[in-house]
């Protein structure tokens, strides 16, 4: 286990906003390197709005976001640039470059970014491919996968530059529960292999209890709970109960709450 | 009242705040096209090549049988007229002019709009929704370096050369019709043609499809960054890059047509 105060992701006081709307506010934490940190919490609670600060696709309203004690919210285009290279990211949808093979799709930040022969690139995206149980995918085109396919293929090109972080924003969405805890069961992989830090949004209950090392509930732009699934098993908090119990909201009361937060309302 | 005022307000906002936009991705586009290749970092050139196929190439056959038909309805139409006072040889004069100064540099950007303008627009309108677009960012890849520079390369060598084809049809369709169907002498089309058409009328061709080619690129690009939302923001932005470049396809037109007039 590596030092106890080795923090690779360190968020301060962040607040998000979009437009008017706050988003996330006041949201703190930390991540030790080699963990996996599972953001949980409702649709449209801002998951994704937070792995995009954190991956440096938004710039915040305020607060902080240290990766590898550096802070990255303060850091210029240059900057970013050099530290997003030690970060993987795989997106909700995948977002394999359509117009690519699997092959290329890999390859792409090895030919961009390195001065690799390109028999050695071939070798290596054949190993990344291989990696994530694609090997011999490398001519098909994107479309041409499954959904879980393309996930992996999604993993193994944000694997490609040998990340110290990798980020997943709900890795098992609209899969069929094999294929999702074959996911799972990759990013678990992954983690313990290459000693990396993770973080994965998601909404399944299932998937958290095999992957999370601290698991934190977002609920209206707020943590409301953090730590071990055990204590959040135990928590107290009536949003988390009913999150793990899997209760509806009480009639009518959903709806209006989720107009007032789309129009504005606090 | 003050809620015209304020419709007014709002209204110039929003156009104060696209043109910023627009002139941010200008900026962008000639600092990756032009500076950062002189600093060694690169240009996409097997990209750019396969954009210049797709834009220009593959655009040949639909933009010469247009421009092909239109020369001869011109030659039909200017014979209507011609005829009258046995002025017939004159629609040589007539087509080669127009088509030289006018029609073939618009009706190569029209169709170029509705064929790659569109396209562009609706590639990266698809890629933003996908995520493609922050894919790439996230890769430490410049999205402008990627997609606009190629795009934008491309067109501008792909319409000119387009252009040039199209008036060279144009006229070829006047010449057919006009020998053919009115029975006048290849060789008499030949010297009007000859005598009619002076080298400014080239460059003023040329200059106006350049800058068609800037029109229809920027338009397209702008609109598909401008994407939200999912599939039916493609298709908005994808029909309303079209009518945009259109619209300033004529407005620049306009212009050139203007200034060449009195030059
Ligand atoms: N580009 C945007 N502009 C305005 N609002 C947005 C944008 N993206 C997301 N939102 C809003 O922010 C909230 C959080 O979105 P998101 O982070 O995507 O949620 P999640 O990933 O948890 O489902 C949503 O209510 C959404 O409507
Ligand atoms: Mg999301």
């Amino acid at each position: 286990m590596a030092n106890v105060n080795d923090y690779v992701i360190e968020v301060r006081d962040l607040v998000v906003k979009y437009g008017e709307r706050t988003v996330l506010d006041g949201i703190n934490f930390r991540v030790p390197r080699g963990q996996t940190f599972v953001i949980l919490g409702g649709s449209g609670c801002g998951k994704s709005t937070l792995l995009r600060n954190i991956v440096g696709l938004m710039r915040p309203h305020s607060g902080r976001i240290f990766i590898n004690g550096q802070d990255f919210t303060a850091m210029n285009d240059r900057g970013r640039i050099a530290v997003r290279k030690k970060m993987g990211v795989c997106f909700q949808g995948s977002a394999l470059f359509n117009s690519m093979t699997v092959g290329d799709n890999v390859a792409l930040p090895l030919r961009e970014h390195t001065k690799l022969e390109e028999s050695t690139i071939e070798i290596m995206t054949k190993i990344k491919l291989e990696l994530v149980g694609l090997g011999g995918f490398e001519d098909f085109m994107p479309a041409e996968l499954s959904g879980g396919m393309k996930k992996r293929a999604g993993l193994a090109r944000a694997m490609a530059m040998d990340p110290e972080i990798i980020c997943y924003d709900e890795p098992s969405a609209g899969l069929d529960p094999i294929v999702a805890a074959g996911l799972d069961a990759l990013i678990r992989k992954m983690q313990h292999t290459f000693n990396l830090t993770s973080i994965v949004v998601t909404h399944e209950m299932s998937s958290v209890e095999l992957i999370a090392d601290t698991v934190c509930m977002l609920k209206d732009g707020r943590i409301v709970e953090m730590g071990d699934m055990g204590r959040l098993r135990a928590s107290s908090h009536p949003f988390v109960q009913q999150f793990l119990d899997r209760r509806p909201d009480e009639e009518g009361e959903g709806g209006s709450e989720y107009l007032r937060s789309l129009t504005g309302g606090d | 009242m003050v809620a015209i005022v304020g419709n007014i307000g709002r209204i110039t906002l929003d156009w104060v705040h696209a043109v910023l936009r627009v002139c941010v991705l200008m900026v962008d586009t000639i600092n990756w096209m032009v500076v950062a290749p002189l600093r060694g970092r690169g240009l996409r050139v097997r990209s750019t090549i396969e954009q210049f196929v797709s834009f220009g190439v593959m655009s040949l056959p639909i933009v010469s049988l247009i421009c092909f038909l239109i020369g001869a309805i011109m030659a039909m139409q200017a014979s209507y007229q011609l005829a009258r006072f046995g002025a017939t040889r004159y629609i040589a004069n007539l087509v080669g002019v127009a088509a030289m100064r006018e029609l073939a540099p618009l009706m190569t950007a029209i169709l170029l709009t509705g064929r790659s303008g569109s396209a562009i627009a609706a590639e990266i309108g698809t890629m933003k929704v996908s995520e493609e677009i922050d894919a790439l960012d996230v890769m430490g890849l410049n999205p402008t370096k990627f997609l606009v520079v190629p795009k934008f390369l491309a067109m501008l060598l792909a319409i000119p050369c387009l252009t040039v084809v199209a008036m060279f049809v144009m006229m070829f369709g006047g010449f057919c019709l006009t020998t053919v169907v009115l029975g006048m002498e290849p060789q008499l089309y030949f010297e009007q043609t000859a005598s009619a058409l002076v080298m400014k009328d080239l460059v003023t061709g040329m200059i106006k499809s350049f800058f068609f080619a800037v029109v229809i690129c920027w338009v397209g690009v702008y609109r598909g960054f401008q994407v939200e939302g999912g599939a039916e923001g493609v298709g908005k932005q994808t029909t309303s890059s079209v009518v945009t470049s259109i619209f300033l396809i004529i407005v620049v037109d306009m212009v050139f047509t203007i200034f060449f007039y009195f030059m």
